[in-house]
This record gives C-alpha cells, sequence and structure tokens, in this order.
C-alpha cells in the first residue's frame, strides 16, 4: 500500500467538510475524485499535502503517518500537487519556478549560500541543468527565461506540472488538469498522462469534471456528494451507478 | 448572418505579452442579438482577445462598441456602458459574502422588481449557492466560486456579455444547465460573446464561430458550418 | 524581439545599447571595487573631497546597508517590517557601550570591527526573538509585531540608566572610517545577494509570489523567513554599531518610527525586490536630503511630494523587481543560453 487514508474527516468551522473519507492506493494506480461543486474533492487534495490538517483519522504515504506534518515535509516525503486555478510563482522566470521546486534535494546550507561557497556553484549549475531538462521534456525550454505569467494559459497548466514533478513525488495529486482544454486538447492530455505516469514512475490520484478522461484513463472512481463517499468502483460500475447519475452526471448523460 | 446592428467591431487587434505574441491582428464583428463564439486550443488567444475588449490588457487596432472607439475608455466605463463580464480568475471578493458579490453586480440598476427576479433566477439555476448566501466568497469551493462568477456577469444585465469559459471546474450536469439558461438570456435579448473550449457545447448555442488558431482567426462560420466542417471536428471537438 | 515598438525611443534605444554594452563588461565590477576601496583610503588622507561631503559618503554606504538588508523582508519577501530602526538601535547601543564602558581606548581602533561585527550579531539575536512569533501567522501581522518591537526597545533603553536612559551616550569615539564604511557596506551587499541568489533567496521570493504554493513546492518556508529576518536584522546592527561611531552620540530618539520611515522610503524609492534599486534608493534619498537642506522645513514636504509623484509613475520604485546584469551570478545569467548551446552541439552531429 503507498497511499492509505483510513476514516478522514474534516470539519470547517462546524460544517463538516469531508466525513469518513477512505481511500488505499497501490503502487502506479491511476484514480480519480469526482464529485459535484463543493463535495469537498479539493479539500480531500489539501488534507493530503497538509494544508489543512484532518480533524480525525489517519493518512499515510508508506509506513508514514502525513496527518500533522507540514506541507513542505509531505512534499519532501513524496506527494505534490498542482492547483485548480493555477498557481505559479507569476512574477518569477519559467525556470525559477520549477527550481523553487527543487528546494528539498538541493544540500548546501545557509553558509554556504551566504558566501557562495562549497556545493554552492556546483549544485546550481546542476540545479540548472536539471531544471531545463524538466522543461525540455513539457517543451518548455524555448520560453526558460520568460515570465510565467506571461505564458499562455495551457503553457501555465504544463508548467505546473513540470514544477509538481520537479520535486520527485511518489504520487501526483492533479487538480482539474483539463480544466479549459478543448476536446482534441482532451485528448492529449490523457496520452500526457499516461506517459508522465510511466515516464516518472508515478502513482496519480485526479479530480476532473471531463467524463472522458476520467473514463478514458482511470483505473477506479471515488464518487464524493457532501463530503462522503457515495460511491467506489471501475469506470463501467460508475457510469451506471444510479446515485452518481443523479447527483453527478444528470439524467441521459452521454460519457 | 444576422443582418442586425453591428453591437462590437474588432479590426486588427494586436496583443502581446512580453515578448509572446498573443493575438495577431484579427478582426471580427458581433451583430445584436447574437451568440458568437470564439474556439480554438489554448494559447491561441481567445481570451486575450477577451481581455482586450473589455480594457483589461493593452492593445493595438480597433475595438467599438456601438460605434465608439473604446481605445482609450478605461476598463469600468466599459463595464458602465454595459458590456458585462466573467473575469480572468474568476475576480470573486473572497473577503465579502455570497450575497454581496452578487449585490455588487447590480449596483448600476434602478429596476428592483427586475433585480429581485433576477436573484430569483440565478437561484434557480445553481441552489448551491442560495445555501451559501452568507457564506465568504473566498471560502468556496473552485467551482462554486465559478457559478458566482457566472451568476454576476447574469445579474448585471448588460447588453453584450462576455464569458471566458463559463463551463469551467462543473459538475456535467451543470455545464448543460449553464448552457441552457445561455441561450435563455439571449432570447430576453442580451447580446453574447463567449469563449469556451467545450466547443461542442458553444457551437450549439452559438448562431456564429469564430475559429483562433495561434493568434490568427483560421476558419470562421455559421455555427452549424463550423459543427458540421470535418476539420473542425476533428481538432476541437475530439472525433 | 518581439516588444511592441514605441514612437520617439530613438535616443532610448540608443541608451539601452550602450547600458547593454556597459553591463556585458562584467569584470568591471572588481576593478570599480578596487578603485573604490582604493579611493576610500585617498580621499580622507589627501582630503580629495571636504569633510562634509566624506561625512555624507558615510550616511551613504550606512544608509545603503539599511536599504538592502530592509529590501530583503520588505521587497523580496513581501512581508512588511516597520522595526528596522529598532534593530539598528541594539547594534548602535551594544558597540557605543563597547566603546564608551568595557574595551581598552588604546585598542579601539583595532577592535571597531569586532564591535560593529558584535552589534550585527546581538541585533540579529534579538532579530530571530522577534521573527520567531511574529511568522507564525500571515499579513499584517509582522507589521504590527515589528511596531511593537520599536516601542520596546525604545523604552527599554529610556529606562537603563546604564546606558544613559533618555539623555543617551555621549562622546562615543569617531570609529567610523570611510574605508570601513566602504568594507561593510560591500560585504552587506554580497552577502544579501548572495542569499538572494541561492536556494534560500528563491525559496524567499516564492514567499512573496503565493506562500502556500511555495510550502506545497518543499520549500521550508518558516525556516526561510527566519533566516531573511535574521539576516536583515544583522545588517541593521551593524549599520546602527557604524552609524553611533560616526554620530558620536546616540540616545532612544534617534532611533524612532520616523528613522524607520527613511529606509522604508529609500527602500520603496530605489525599488522593491532589487540590490541595484537598495544602493540607488539609499544614495538618492541621502544625497536629495543634504542637497534640500537650504530648503529647511520646506525639504519635508517636498521629500514626500517626490515619493508619491514616484509611487504614481513607477509604483515600485526605480529599480522595482529589476537588477543590474552585474549582480546577477554568471549561472543564473547565462545558464539556460548555456544549456541550449550544449544541447545544439549534442543534437547537431546525431541529425
Amino acid at each position: 500500500m503507498l497511499l492509505q487514508a483510513e476514516h478522514v474527516t474534516h470539519y470547517f468551522g462546524g460544517l463538516c467538510a469531508v466525513s469518513d473519507f477512505n481511500l488505499n492506493l497501490e503502487h502506479g494506480e491511476l484514480v480519480a475524485i469526482i464529485g459535484p461543486n463543493g463535495a469537498g474533492k479539493t479539500t480531500i487534495f489539501n488534507l493530503i499535502t497538509g494544508v489543512y490538517h484532518a480533524t480525525q483519522g489517519s493518512i499515510r504515504l508508506g509506513d508514514v503517518e502525513l496527518v500533522g506534518k507540514t506541507s513542505n515535509e509531505i512534499t519532501a516525503l513524496g506527494i505534490a500537487r498542482t492547483f485548480q486555478n493555477i498557481r505559479l510563482f507569476k512574477e518569477l522566470s519559467v525556470i525559477d519556478n520549477v527550481r523553487i521546486a527543487q528546494y528539498g534535494q538541493m544540500k548546501y546550507g545557509t553558509w554556504e549560500a551566504m558566501f557562495h561557497l562549497g556545493g554552492y556553484q556546483t549544485e546550481e549549475n546542476r540545479s540548472i541543468e536539471n531544471a531545463m531538462n524538466l522543461l525540455e521534456v513539457f517543451k518548455l525550454d524555448s520560453v526558460a527565461d520568460e515570465s510565467s505569467k506571461n505564458l499562455p494559459y495551457g503553457m501555465q497548466r504544463r508548467l505546473e506540472i513540470a514544477r509538481a514533478l520537479a520535486t520527485h513525488p511518489k504520487v501526483l495529486l492533479l487538480d482539474e488538469p483539463a480544466a479549459g482544454m478543448n476536446p482534441s486538447e482532451i485528448g492529449q492530455l490523457m496520452d500526457f498522462i499516461r506517459w508522465i505516469r510511466k515516464e516518472f514512475d508515478l502513482t496519480i490520484i485526479l479530480i476532473e469534471h471531463q467524463m472522458r478522461l476520467v473514463m478514458g484513463i482511470c483505473e477506479r472512481i471515488n464518487v464524493l456528494d457532501f463530503g462522503a463517499t457515495i460511491a467506489t468502483g471501475v469506470p463501467k460500475e460508475i457510469q451506471n451507478n444510479p446515485r452518481v447519475l443523479e447527483a453527478y452526471l444528470g439524467e441521459g448523460a452521454e460519457v | 448572418m444576422s443582418t442586425a446592428e453591428v453591437l462590437l467591431s474588432v479590426q486588427d487587434l494586436d496583443i502581446s505579452y512580453g515578448n509572446i505574441k498573443a493575438v495577431k491582428g484579427i478582426s471580427f464583428d458581433v451583430h445584436e442579438g447574437e451568440i458568437v463564439t470564439l474556439i480554438g486550443a489554448n494559447g491561441a488567444g481567445k481570451s486575450s482577445t477577451l481581455r482586450g475588449i473589455s480594457g483589461m490588457v493593452p492593445y493595438h487596432g480597433k475595438i467599438s462598441y456601438r460605434g465608439k472607439d473604446l481605445h482609450k475608455t478605461a476598463a469600468d466605463k466599459i463595464v458602465a456602458m454595459g458590456v458585462a463580464q466573467v473575469p480572468e480568475g474568476r475576480g470573486i471578493f473572497g473577503n465579502l459574502t455570497v450575497l454581496e458579490n452578487l449585490k455588487l453586480a447590480t449596483w448600476q440598476r434602478k429596476d428592483k422588481v427586475e433585480i429581485a427576479r433576477d436573484f430569483e433566477r440565478v437561484f434557480t439555476i445553481f441552489p448551491r449557492l442560495k445555501e451559501r448566501l452568507k457564506q465568504l466568497g473566498g471560502t468556496l469551493s473552485g467551482g462554486e466560486q465559478q457559478m458566482l462568477a457566472v451568476s454576476r456577469a447574469l445579474m448585471s444585465r448588460g447588453s453584450l456579455m462576455l464569458l471566458d469559459e463559463p463551463s469551467m471546474g462543473l459538475a456535467p450536469v451543470l455545464v448543460r444547465e449553464i448552457f441552457h439558461v445561455l441561450r435563455e438570456i439571449n432570447q430576453a435579448g442580451t447580446t453574447v460573446l463567449l469563449v469556451e473550449q467545450n466547443a461542442n457545447m458553444a457551437l450549439r448555442v452559438a448562431n456564429r464561430g469564430y475559429v483562433l488558431e495561434t493568434g490568427t482567426i483560421a476558419l470562421s462560420g455559421t455555427a452549424s458550418e463550423l459543427l458540421g466542417n470535418p476539420r473542425i471536428k476533428e481538432a476541437y471537438l475530439g472525433g | 524581439m518581439a516588444t511592441i515598438p514605441l514612437e520617439g525611443t530613438t535616443w532610448r534605444t540608443r541608451w539601452k545599447a550602450r547600458w547593454d554594452g556597459l553591463m556585458a563588461k562584467r569584470w568591471m565590477l572588481p576593478v570599480l571595487l578596487v578603485v573604490g576601496f582604493a579611493l576610500s583610503f585617498a580621499i580622507p588622507q589627501f582630503n580629495l573631497v571636504n569633510q562634509y561631503v566624506q561625512l555624507i559618503l558615510i550616511y551613504i554606504g550606512i544608509n545603503v546597508i539599511l536599504t538592502t538588508s530592509l529590501n530583503l523582508v520588505n521587497g523580496y519577501m513581501g512581508e512588511f517590517s516597520v522595526g528596522h530602526a529598532g534593530f539598528m538601535s541594539v547594534g548602535a547601543y551594544i558597540s557605543a557601550i563597547l566603546t564608551t564602558q568595557l574595551l581598552p581606548k588604546a585598542l579601539l581602533p583595532y577592535l571597531f570591527p569586532l564591535e560593529v561585527l558584535a552589534g550585527g550579531l546581538v541585533a540579529a539575536l534579538v532579530g530571530l526573538v522577534v521573527a520567531l512569533p511574529s511568522f507564525k501567522t500571515r499579513g499584517d501581522y509582522l507589521a504590527i509585531v515589528t511596531l511593537a518591537f520599536l516601542m520596546i526597545v525604545k523604552s527599554v533603553f529610556e529606562n537603563i540608566e546604564a546606558v544613559g536612559g533618555p539623555r543617551g551616550i555621549p562622546g562615543i569615539d569617531k570609529l567610523t572610517t570611510l574605508p570601513w564604511t566602504f568594507f561593510w557596506t560591500i560585504l552587506a551587499i554580497w552577502v544579501i545577494r548572495n542569499f538572494v541568489y541561492s536556494r534560500f533567496g528563491r525559496g524567499v521570493l516564492s514567499i512573496r509570489e503565493d506562500e502556500i504554493a511555495s510550502d506545497l513546492m518543499s520549500v521550508n518556508t518558516r525556516q526561510v523567513k527566519l533566516q531573511a529576518f535574521v539576516i536583515s536584522s544583522f545588517f541593521a546592527g551593524v549599520a546602527g554599531a557604524l552609524f553611533a561611531h560616526v554620530l558620536q552620540f546616540i540616545s532612544p530618539r534617534v532611533f524612532d518610527i520616523i528613522k524607520s520611515t527613511d529606509i522604508l522610503i529609500m527602500v520603496y524609492l530605489g525599488g522593491i525586490g532589487s540590490i541595484a534599486g537598495s544602493i540607488i534608493g539609499g544614495t538618492i534619498y541621502t544625497v536629495l536630503l543634504e542637497i534640500l537642506r537650504p530648503l529647511g522645513m520646506w525639504r519635508m514636504v517636498l521629500m514626500p511630494l517626490l515619493l508619491v509623484i514616484l509611487m504614481i509613475y513607477r509604483p515600485r520604485g526605480i529599480m522595482g523587481l529589476r537588477e543590474f546584469r552585474w549582480f546577477v551570478p554568471l549561472h543564473d545569467l547565462i545558464g539556460t543560453k548555456l544549456w541550449r548551446r550544449k544541447k545544439e552541439a549534442s543534437d547537431a552531429p546525431a541529425s
């Protein structure tokens, strides 16, 4: 078991945002969380990555308990994510966006940084090299020196994934990766997600409303409504589940 | 093609960000009463075009609304002239409640009765928002914020509505609802310029469409022509 | 370059080309440093300029240290500290006590660098104590905490009779020389610039852009914030020590909110997030204050007015978020180009 969430419950004030959420993720799996708007999907990502601390329950990566750890510790342990509304470091260059994500892997300390001594130079050179190699994979190397805010939307989405991968994650959480993409781009995205899963040896959880993508690439689906799981299963089961049809897909949906 | 009055005219529009050219000399018209959609891949320049029209980014070229040149017009004046919009990044006021966000959209309207009816209409479309009236905008989920942004544009009742991907981040059942509403408000007299990735849905509600590719107009025509075009089918409708 | 051509840019483009040419000559920076250092000895030795100008040169150095160090917190990190005068006063008092009460007079000129160092270290320690609770929350909190700190420090010094209470410490030896000022100014600029162009410095920048995203990208935001604040406080203390030994008299009133405001103005005038901006801001402000001295009271009307005008036309300051290429480490400047060239070289034989 790579990632395991058990009985995770979270309250905002008196409002129950997630109730008794469970998830078991094996190495290499690709799982989707779907559900109506406001069902608590992003909250689950925030709980896994330490942005919020679960009120109850346990989330473990391997044997390590994640609840109570800070976000940067969790990222260093191997969980990276993207955001629904892109959250790049806008004023900074494309390459710096990626290099910031290398923070946890770079080894030199404060004194070496202040006086540019010791491992500083070799590590910085390697950081640029690695960042450019990664950007090349995502076809972003030609815009490495641009401010990330100047990139068109699709490139910003790609950069967010590249930045997440720069932290060397085992588990990648994608929050609506297909938002703002047209059907043919979604087709390419599906290939792309399959490819990075293989290439970077990833286990992926994704939140998505584009059913073609969810049904096309995910092995298992977890449907949330009002913070609770209302259905789990393989795509075929979910498509025909009456509760899911009613709460989420709509009557007579073509998926 | 509609013979009605030209409401919005865009000529030789150029927009750049830093060294990146987003829009390269595009021209198109939107006539009174139409739904016109801009479709195309990411980075084709659709959103930039909308931002240019609403006065949010500097541009070269000519944009006129009801015959008036918008080049020197400030963004707030453009809104006051009747151009409503769902701004970039949803533009929710995070520290105001849902109700306050909605009320702000109606601040320049005087028709109290109509406003009340619009509130009802918005709540029928998005019952979720009614449940969250007292909640702060910033604490809504992403999809709920999108509902709020679209509702706000609906409430401001402009004569031209600029919509930048209204379906983004919404559950499938709501996506269909939104397009249904779009057609309704259009029939009630609002002209719509719609940027949408969901080209399939967009072309089904639109009268005409323009296909943008890397900052230029590659193709234009009536919605049904575009829907039937095999090239469009392959490139934007997902086969 | 695909930038939009603006009308009437001929002189502008010409100057830009000339400027770029100058900035490309990186060897000039060390040469200038050596020349500057030599001059800092020569000027007082041979009285190349009069005493008054020498004094102003020292103040420019001190103000540049203050500006650069505050810029680290307020510009690069995007927090808002108003306590810089407080850290300055800690450095000033520590070093002044060492000079007037503890150290043997005869050795003072030789021990001066250690006094300055001590002033900086104690200020850094105080900075750590202030930062620990303030960075647990975000937003305007730091402004309030540092404001409170400023008032506390002032009343502490006012109430300790051993350091003169409200009367302060008079008769401090004039130990701050032009060479020492030059040395500490260059050290401050160099260390802060080094820090900014390191993994921690990039962390500082990412906190300004989006702190939550920064944390999620593995940046230890808490640690990075502490580092930046402590380094900033250290150099405020250094500047305070230099300041005490040129003014030769310090009292709690010297380090009040007005002093902090002066430093803030220099930061925002020169430009946030820029070493070059800090140098320009500190220099221009110091010089302007002196040039406008004949105006008397009107100076305090004119200066804020200038600032308002600047904020309207250049809201990020003269050099906001931009940098002289001389100050950017070579690998940051041309790393991507080198990578592309290497790539082309390795691709060429393959195809």
